[in-house]
This record gives structure tokens, sequence and C-alpha cells, in this order.
């Protein structure tokens, strides 16, 4: 009896949740550049809002998830880091890549998750940091310098930090082949999704 | 007394979230058909009988050959099935798509019909081949739009649910009527595939 009373429960605040959400509008912003509530927000949404970014990003949580914690300790700390130094390159040079990085990133992390590649854990620690420093680059390469960028970066930071520590502490909790299974199905839905990417950016010229 | 009002509570709250949850976003300046995002990328695989059938129908032979080939062949699928896809986009020709895709239903129809268990690669490699088809004739369709990546990962996201739903379906096969529940489900599939043969030759 109780156990139904605390479903209706949770559902009624689970509904009110959501309406409160949905009367609460607030105004469309191009670009998701700013958030209103500081340089911090601004960037931690723009990761939230970047599935180029963030993808790729779950891709490598979900492949330290598969490996153990280890891999996952390695992944939390290094990716964000890269990352993080990445973004100051990107600034300092102002080039942007011109070849289809989230398409790349797509394929190879997607593919090595859908295979369960057996990954050394100093072949995980190079791709996580070439994962970061060449994304947190196209990040920074849009951006003219400011001091409010070192806020914008922590936050964008952050957001990866709080992906990478959630799907990978999920993914080695697993236990159930099933759910492993499931995966690496994701991983192919991820490649899938790369090698859509890339012919849309082929069509583009 | 109090626990109908908690009843009435509970069904209003869930039409509410239901409400929520189908509720259209609001989408300023954007034009019909264009590849704006991930729902229309969604809808995309779920438009033509056709490819449903097909992807449903590669679940219930999934299910119905058993582990592993119940995830290697929705694996393999999506995959090449993007192939397909980006051949298509950058214009890559490939002739008697339609047929292809027709061929496809028949096949897979009858596979699910006589139970047909091949070795893995063998059903791995036939449903890799006709996932060509189906994802040429959808990267030739692929209308233009600012956001491809969203359109795509809601185009494989559909592609792989139709999967599971097929999967889930084929879960029926432990019980003789649903074994033969099944079969009756590859009778339909093989014969839209018939009809959608003689469509594309008329």
């Amino acid at each position: 009896m109780n156990c139904v009373r605390m479903k209706r429960d949770c559902l009624a605040m689970l509904a009110t949740m959501a309406a409160v959400f949905c009367l609460y509008p607030l105004p469309a912003a191009a670009h998701l550049n700013s958030t209103g509530m500081g340089p911090i927000y601004d960037g931690l949404l723009h990761f939230f809002f970047s599935p180029e970014d963030i993808v790729p990003v779950v891709a490598l949580a979900l492949l330290a998830g598969l490996r153990g914690p280890e891999y996952g300790r390695r992944a939390l700390f290094l990716l964000p880091a890269s990352w993080f130094v990445g973004c100051f390159l990107g600034t300092m040079f102002q080039r942007a890549a011109s070849w289809p990085v989230a398409a790349i990133s797509f394929l190879l992390f997607g593919g090595l998750v859908a295979a369960n590649a057996q990954l050394s854990l100093r072949t995980m620690t190079v791709l996580a940091g070439v994962l970061g420093l060449v994304h947190g680059w196209m990040n920074g390469a849009g951006v003219r310098w400011s001091f409010s960028l070192v806020g914008v970066y922590t936050g964008l930071v952050g957001g990866i930090f709080l992906v990478v520590a959630l799907v990978s502490a999920f993914v080695i909790k697993l236990r159930p082949p099933w759910a492993r299974i499931a995966v690496r199905v994701a991983g192919s839905w991820i490649v899938a999704s790369g090698l859509l990417l890339l012919g849309w950016a082929a069509r583009r010229g | 007394m109090k626990r109908a009002a908690c009843d009435l509570w509970a069904r209003c709250s869930l039409v509410v979230v239901v409400a929520l949850c189908l509720s259209g976003n609001v989408e300023a300046h954007t034009q019909k058909g264009e590849a704006i995002g991930f729902l229309t990328g969604l809808r995309h695989p779920i438009s033509g009988l056709d490819h449903v059938l097909a992807m449903i129908s590669v679940g219930l032979w999934g299910a119905q050959l058993g582990a592993p080939a119940v995830w290697v062949l929705p694996v393999a699928f999506p995959m090449v099935m993007a192939l397909g896809g980006m051949m298509g986009l950058i214009g890559i020709p490939l002739p008697g798509t339609e047929y292809g895709i027709a061929a496809s239903m028949i096949l897979l129809g009858s596979a699910v019909l006589f139970e047909w268990k091949p070795v893995l690669w063998v059903a791995g490699a036939l449903v890799a081949f006709f996932a060509i088809f189906h994802g040429h004739a959808h990267g030739t369709e692929l209308p233009p739009g600012q956001n491809g990546l969203l359109y795509s990962m809601g185009f494989v996201c559909a592609t792989g649910l139709l999967h599971v739903v097929g999967i889930s379906i084929g879960l029926v096969h432990r019980w003789t009527w649903g074994q033969m529940f099944l079969r009756l489900a590859g009778v339909f599939t093989a014969s839209m595939g018939v009809f959608f043969f003689w469509k594309a030759l008329a």
C-alpha cells in the first residue's frame, strides 16, 4: 500500500516539476551563448547543447566504463584537463580544423565501443588526451580572448567531468551481459550517426 | 474518499505528463521538410511501410535465431545502412534501390516464415547487404537543413528502435502460439515485399 502511495507521490511530483519547467519559458537564444547566470553556466550549457561534443565524450565514457574503474578514473581527470588546454590553444591560435572532427570522433569512439576494444590503459590515455585537445581546440578556435573565457572553459570542462563520471560509473556497475551488449549497441548507433554526419559534411563540400 | 481523491490526482498527473511529452517544438523560421533536428530525423524512417516492415523483420529474425544473432543483426543493420545513407548523401548511385528494398522484405519475411537458421556470418552479410539499399534510399531522400547531426542521430535511433520493437515482438517465440504468430508476421512481410516489388516494376 505504501509502495503504491509512494509511486503516486513520485508521479505527482514529476508532473509538477514538468509543469513548472514548461510554465517557466526562457527567451529563445540562438547559439545558446548566454544563460544570464555568468560565464561558468554559459560554458556548461554550451557543452550540454553541443551534440558534436557531448556524443564523443559519452562514447569515451562508455568505453572507459566497459574497461573498468581504472580506465574510468583516467578518463575522468585527463579528458577535462586536455579539453581545457585545447580550448586555450584554440583561442590562442584561432585556426579551426577544416576536416570533419565530430564525424571522425563519432566513428572512432563509437567503433571502439561497438567492438568492445580491449585497449591498454596507455592507449586509452592517449585517446582521451587527443579527444580533449582536438575538441577543445575546436571550441576555442571560434572565440576571441577575454578574461571571462576562463569561467566559460571551466564550466565547459565541469560538464565534461560530470558526464564522464556519471556515464562511466553507470557502465562499470552494469553486470548482466545483455546490459553490456546494449552499451555496445549504443556504440554502433554512434558510428552510424558519424557515417551520416560524414555524408552531410561531404555534401556541403 | 481520500483514496478516490488520490487516484484522481494520480490520473490527472499522468495526463499532464503525457500531454507535456506530446507538445511540439516552437520552430521559428523553419521550412517544412528541412532537416531541422532530432525529431524530424526520428520521424523519417517510420514514414515508409517498406522500411518499417524490413527493420522489424530484422529484429524478429534475430529473436528467432537467438544469441548472438539477436544483437549482431541489429548492430550490423544501422551501421551499414548509414554507410548506404552516406553514399546517397554524397551522390554515389546505386541501381535498383527500390527492387533491393522489396527483395529485402521478401527475403527477411521468408526467413522469419521458415525460421531459416544460417550460420551467423551469412545472416549478418545478408542483412548488411540489404541495409545498403535501405540506407541509400534514405540518403537520397534526406532533406537539406542546418542541423544534419541531430537529424542523423534521430534517424539512427528510430532505425535502432524499430529493431528493438522487432526483438521485443520476437520474444513470443518461446511459446508455440508465438512461433505461429511470428510465421504469420513473416508471411505478411514477404507478401508486402511482393507488393512493393510489383509496384517498383510498374
